[in-house]
């Protein structure tokens, strides 16, 4: 039968006679012959003739994969499996590095001395991605080794083919094939019991692509480019605008910050401060200073005072000791000779230890430059500090600063007054110290 | 030659005559009736009434689910029960609870097509498409009980411009790419099956929509032998990745809860035991679907009793294991000498959640006993009670594992009883609504059966005359 002729089985779908309809008889040449069988021991014998005659280019159609067609066609088993293992293998190397790279290397997780790289927890994601890549190829390889999408084949101009995918079974025979003569091939699949056959013609030249799609192809590729090329663009230059930032949650917050202008404060009040300046002829809790001399130990021109601002008697001596030696003697040591245990570690570490490190000892009161200055300026340098102490009016109130400078007068005193000026009580006083 | 089956004189191939195997298609069928019979359904242009009527009930659970969903994302994590100390409920219970639904359809496709077992293959498209379905009703927990859905992105390691990456070492990370390839591979091996079948469909199409649409899914397949050579050796390839698979996707989940240090959760029998779970709820599932739907398809000769017969003994073995898990879990914690453990088990049978856990006992274990029995295994309305049984009772054992482990931990003063909300309620109830909507369309749109699977299973007919004509090879030179 030819299939140019139309057929009148009026099982054939309508498409295909649509199809039939718009063949263009002229240029149409012998494709192939395609012989039914009707089961599939039929079928296997068949092939196992066929492949015997030495066709090449020859299949068989089922609509169910008959076990042992292979070995009766000689059909070669199929490289799929190992572009599958190639797959799997990169798979798996591509979590591993994923995981080393962004847990260890990029973006470390410190956590209570875990080792950065731990590869019992990275086994579910490698073998996970493993599996992924294997299936994910598995299908696509056998897709590809296929030719398949493939929505044109002339097979599908036969007019029983819809047959072939429920319960009957064919041979094709091409006629590219060298040993194609189209009777003798008709002829062997007779013969080996087909119960019918049909010859298949078909277009010697597939029409072509429409030139529309070249431009359309071109067009599209470099479309792709072009996220790409505005990611590079963003990576490597600079910007003064910020970035879009669409996931807002609560980073603008409409509140108002402490060093920085805020608009609306100025258009409300004029001054853009959000911290405000205490209101003219109002002073804070704790400000107001009665007594400049005892807290600031100058008078009014600024000169150091020179006598004590609170009465010094035995208890202020001994608050004065009693604070000296939780605040000061830790540098300036008991007897404020400058060697507290600080120096004595620090001018060790900069002898032996210390990179580079300079240390410079604290005062030694004896030092006729510091028994010289007047109590105000020592009560300066308690309160605010000098060259690098540092002040310790936040930890020490003021009476006790005051106190802290008797007793250091107590101190300079005791280390400089000469034995001879001592009366004879005192020096019984003093014992054989 | 295959090897030839015994045809029953009825539906009934629950024989278990060893002299010969029963055939798995019943009836007389031939190739032609089962192509005729399963695209029969797909190519019905009449809307049947009974789905109709199912469907809209699916699609209002669908509706409802969405509402909540959007309600959640509107208001908050605060409209469900969670809080302090449970502060996973039932939707990492509806997450398990799915996921481990899911697994039947793959251990029918991948393990059973390892282990030669011909009787998967009426029931393989079914079971695959419910294992779709079910990792999507899955999938949406986790995503909606973020808290942030809109940075959910975030779970994935994508270069962003904080520098930050994700911790490889958490389960809930492994969870992400466990059940993103469980969701992939399913859906890669439930398409590429399909492929042959909807190839039959397409070329049985008459309408030219039809025709455009099931042609465009079968991608040009035309059945060649080449062709099914290498799609037989992708398939087995597949079957072969699945089944680890599958047993990884459920282990990394029973991770969730064994990597963690709460007592009832850290114990290593978490992954065998989730896994076994798993195929024990699928199983029940897959019958509780299948039996209806080969009553409404007219299909009772190709899901065959047998058929039926086998899940069924699955679902004891399955079951058997479930039990023996709970047991082991009191062995265990008598024997490893841990107060707090030993306290969880105790609490869980005896404390504030004991209903929920002799519920799960009783339809877990002692449910299933019936199949030791032939005449409740080949019985439609027996297992249907159990299977309906099994899967409220594995819904509820994923509840008590979470809940109970959760509500009495270390601290007495921290102890509560949690309560689930109206939402949460509603969305389990809507979860089964997105379920059935999704598999009410796979009925009427996709081949519910293999029927190229199938074909391969049935006794080969018989030939009209003999092929050997040896006088006719020779007329080639």
């Amino acid at each position: 039968m030819d299939s140019r002729i139309s057929q009148t089985d009026g099982d054939e779908p309508r498409w295909i006679s649509e199809l039939k309809d718009h063949d263009d008889n002229s240029n149409q040449e012998l494709y192939a012959v395609v012989a039914e069988y009707d089961t599939p021991d039929a079928l296997m014998a068949a092939c196992e003739q066929v492949r015997d005659a030495g066709f090449k280019d020859w299949d068989s159609i089922t609509p169910f994969p008959v076990h042992g067609i292979d070995e009766s066609m000689g059909i070669k088993q199929s490289i799929l499996p190992w572009i599958v293992l190639g797959a799997g293998l990169t798979g798996g190397t591509i979590g591993l590095l994923l995981q080393w790279w962004t847990n260890a290397i990029a973006y470390p997780f410190i956590i209570s001395g875990k080792p950065f790289f731990s590869l019992p927890a990275n086994i579910p994601v490698i073998f996970e991605l493993t599996i992924l890549l294997s299936a994910f190829t598995a299908v696509g390889a056998m897709l590809a080794l296929n030719l398949l999408p493939a929505f044109y084949h002339p097979l599908f101009r036969h007019p029983r083919m819809a047959r072939y995918s429920s319960d009957r079974f064919a041979i094709v025979i091409e006629a590219k094939d060298r040993l194609f003569d189209r009777e003798k091939v008709e002829a062997l699949l007779k013969g080996a019991g087909s119960v019918g056959h049909e010859v298949l013609f078909a277009p010697e030249k597939r029409a072509p692509l429409p030139k529309v799609f070249h431009g359309v192809g071109i067009l599209a590729t470099l479309l792709t480019l072009v996220p790409l090329a505005y990611i590079a663009k963003a990576r490597f230059t600079k910007s003064e605008d910020p970035r879009i930032h669409i996931i807002q949650d609560m980073d603008m917050q409409p509140k108002f910050k402490a060093q920085v202008p805020n608009e609306l404060l100025g258009s409300l009040w004029g001054d853009a401060r959000a911290s405000l300046l205490p209101m003219e002829g109002t002073i804070a809790r704790g400000e107001f200073v009665e007594d400049e001399a005892l807290h600031y130990g100058q008078d009014e021109s600024g000169n150091w005072v020179t006598s004590f601002p609170v009465e010094v008697d035995q208890a202020l001596l001994e608050r004065g000791r009693q604070r000296f030696d939780i605040y000061c003697s830790v540098c300036h040591g008991h007897a404020g000779d400058g060697n507290g245990s600080v120096n004595q570690r620090a001018t060790a570490l900069a002898r032996f230890g210390g990179k580079g490190m300079a240390w410079a000892p604290p005062a030694n009161f004896t030092d006729p430059r510091i028994v010289a200055q007047p109590v105000g300026e020592l009560y300066n340098t308690v309160a605010n500090g000098k060259n690098n102490m540092k002040g310790y009016a936040a930890q020490i109130p003021v009476e006790d600063r005051w106190a802290i400078v008797a007793y250091v007068r107590a101190l300079q005193k005791a280390q400089t007054v000469p034995v001879d000026s001592l009366t004879d009580e005192q020096r019984d006083a003093l014992g054989s110290n | 030659m295959a090897l030839e089956r015994v045809m029953p004189a009825g539906l009934d191939n629950s024989s278990d005559d060893p002299s010969g195997r029963q055939a798995l298609i019943v009836g007389n069928n031939t190739y032609e009736s089962i192509t005729e019979k399963v695209c029969g359904v797909v190519e019905d242009p009449k809307i049947d009434k009974r789905w109709l009527a199912l469907f809209i009930v699916a699609l209002g659970g669908l509706g409802m689910l969405g509402a909540l969903i959007v309600y959640l994302i509107a208001t908050g994590v605060g409209v469900w029960g969670n809080n302090t100390p449970v502060a996973w409920g039932w939707p990492i219970v509806n997450f398990v609870f799915w996921v481990g639904i899911g697994h039947a359809g793959t251990l029918i496709s991948a393990i059973l097509f390892l282990l030669r077992q011909d009787w998967r293959t009426s029931i393989n498209r079914f079971a695959e498409a419910m294992t779709i379905f079910a990792v999507v009703c899955a999938g949406t927990f986790p995503g909606i009980h973020v808290g942030r859905i809109w940075v959910a992105y975030w779970l994935f390691p994508i270069p962003n411009q904080m520098a930050m990456w994700p911790n490889f070492r958490s389960p809930l990370l492994w969870d992400v790419f466990a059940v993103s390839t469980y969701a992939s591979v399913s859906l890669v091996f439930w398409y590429m099956g399909m492929i042959p079948d909807l190839a039959t469909i397409r070329d049985r199409a008459k309408h030219p929509l039809r025709r455009f649409g099931y042609g465009l899914l079968a991608l040009g397949w035309r059945q060649n032998s080449r062709a099914w050579h290498r799609y037989e050796k992708a398939y087995g390839i597949l079957a072969g990745l699945a089944t680890p698979l599958v047993l990884s996707v459920h282990t990394i989940v029973s991770f969730d809860f064994a990597v963690s240090q709460l007592p009832g959760w850290h114990t290593t029998i978490f992954p065998p035991y989730f896994v076994a779970g798993a195929i024990f709820s699928g199983f029940a599932m897959v019958v509780t679907l299948a039996v209806p739907a080969r009553a409404f398809y007219g299909m009772k000769d190709i899901i065959t009793i047998r058929h039926l017969e086998n899940m069924n003994k699955v679902i004891l073995a399955t079951g058997m294991m479930v039990g023996y898990a709970y047991a082991m879990e009191f062995f265990i914690a008598w024997y490893g000498g841990n107060r707090y453990e030993q306290f969880a088990f105790i609490n869980r049978a005896t404390g504030p959640y004991a209903w929920a856990y002799w519920i799960m006992v009783s339809c877990n274990v002692i449910s299933p006993q019936v199949f030791w029995f032939k005449k409740a295994r080949t019985s439609i309305p027996i297992m249907m009670v159990v299977a309906i049984l099994v899967n409220i009772g594995m819904w509820f054992e994923r509840f008590v594992i979470t809940i109970s482990s959760l509500s009495r931990d270390f601290v007495p003063s921290s102890w509560d009883y949690f309560r689930p909300t109206l939402v949460d309620i509603g969305m389990l109830i809507g979860s089964f609504g997105l379920f059935f909507t999704l598999f009410l369309l796979f009925l009427r749109f996709l081949p519910m059966i293999a029927m190229a699977e199938v074909k391969t299973v049935m006794n080969r007919p018989k030939q009209a005359e003999s092929a050997d004509k040896p006088e006719m090879a020779a007329s080639l030179n």
